[in-house]
């Protein structure tokens, strides 16, 4: 009998493939990468491209990646799969966005407290009311 | 009919409320059943990679990454995952009571604390707290949120972290229970130490690195705190839509109620004033 290694392939929105393969091939940052059962561990950054699993001689699965990370246990190996395509720049981007985000929210307080004064206004207005209700109604 | 007009725009106004908050329940109701296949999509992913998070601690590598290095805490930094809209019962409130806990406790051991929020309802209260800084922002993520919304956010703080403006990360939420309970958590995710030691992997081995240690690590980790924060997020969601959902349906019965008191008091009012007419009657009648 062949030896067999567990795969699991997740990415952020879903469980792709788990289950026993003979072998691993992954776009390894530094080149196709082939992993039988018993590899060293080993962790790894993976290019976008194919990832194929053997799961015995007449069946192998394709899997397409977008980038991602590979670890590998004796018995194990886990492929983390990006969803999106990751740079450095995009990340930088994003993250003056979020910046930028949170000194509009802080030059809008002014906004949400009158808001919230208002909404306090609206409040004690509407107990003004009840009680005048309640007033009138014991007149009657 | 006079009699009772008040009462009786007061119950169809009650009716319309009651229309509202039905329909808002039905609404949530479908979108919770959606947020939570969600969640549970999410989690595999977010288990595999605390697994290798988890082996990672347990190597002995030649190269310490600074995530993985504890610091005496002077500045702490906290995301807080809150909704986008109200209406959903105690949920944001009970998160916020939580967090303005955790801040007294920090402020009294002169801890200071850099916030980030994702969703606008945190952004608003972290706006009117005072001693915190609002470092990043990200809100209208919808019922659907990427990964990519909330990378901004989490990069804001993790370049704090690596410039040691920052040296604890916590990361504030809801925890799905059930659709009945949703519990408020504080999360330390920075630095990430493991207490509970797997016997399994004890021993000196460490792992092969492709193509270096530190370029591996760094894109590792941040993935891994992308992770829990994204899982935080979606979980927070199917909370925000379970909450919001038994809230409605409680203020619908509420106005149920509240309909059949007014209609009783309608009733006694509108059978009130027939006797009085007709005694009026009788009584002019008797008078002639």
């Amino acid at each position: 009998m062949t030896m067999t290694i567990h795969v699991d392939i997740v990415s952020v929105g879903q469980e792709v493939f788990s289950g026993l393969a003979e072998m691993v091939f992954a776009p390894a940052e530094l080149g196709e990468l082939g992993i039988a059962p018993r590899h060293a561990p080993l962790i790894t950054k993976l290019r976008p491209g194919e990832v194929r699993v053997k799961i015995n001689d007449k069946e192998t699965q394709p899997f397409y990646i977008s980038g991602g990370m590979l670890e590998v246990q004796p018995h194990i190996v886990t492929i983390l799969a990006d969803n999106a395509i990751r740079a450095k720049d995009i990340d930088e981007a994003a993250a003056l966005d979020a910046k930028k985000k949170a000194e509009d929210a802080l030059a809008d307080r002014t906004g949400t407290i009158s808001y919230s004064t208002a909404s306090a206004q609206l409040a004690e207005a509407m107990e003004q009311l009840k009680s005048l209700d309640r007033l009138r109604k014991l007149g009657k | 009919m006079a009699v009772g007009r008040e009462i009786r725009t007061k119950i169809s106004s009650i009716k319309n409320t009651q229309k509202i908050t039905r329909a808002m329940e039905m609404v949530a109701a479908s979108k919770m059943r959606k947020t939570q296949a969600k969640m549970r999509a999410t989690r595999p992913y977010a288990k595999k990679i605390s697994q290798i998070i988890k082996h990672l601690a347990h190597a002995n590598p030649e190269y310490k990454h600074s995530y993985l290095i504890e610091r005496d805490p002077k500045r702490v930094g906290v995301i807080i995952i809150s909704s986008d809209r109200g209406l959903c019962g105690g949920l944001n409130s009970n998160l916020f009571r939580k967090v303005i806990n955790q801040f007294k406790q920090w402020d009294e051991i002169d801890i200071n604390i850099d916030v980030c929020t994702i969703g606008s309802k945190g952004a608003a209260f972290i706006g009117r707290l005072e001693g915190c800084q609002l470092l990043g922002q990200a809100s209208k993520l919808g019922d659907n949120p990427n990964l990519e919304d909330i990378i901004g956010v989490i990069k804001v703080m993790l370049d704090n972290y690596d410039t040691k403006i920052i040296d604890e990360l916590y990361v504030v939420s809801n925890e799905f229970v059930n659709t009945m309970i949703q519990r408020p958590v504080i999360e330390k995710v920075l630095p990430i130490i493991e207490n509970d030691i797997d016997e399994e992997l004890k021993g000196h081995w460490d792992y092969i690195y492709e193509p270096d240690a530190k370029e591996v690590l760094d894109s590792l980790l941040s993935r891994y705190i992308e992770s829990v924060v994204y899982q935080g997020l979606v979980e927070n969601n199917a909370c925000e839509q379970a909450a919001r959902m038994v809230a409605m349906k409680s203020a619908s019965d509420n106005a149920g109620t509240l309909i059949d008191e007014l209609q009783l008091v309608y009733n006694k009012a509108r059978q009130a004033a027939i006797t009085q007419e007709i005694s009026e009657i009788v009584a002019g009648a008797a008078a002639v």
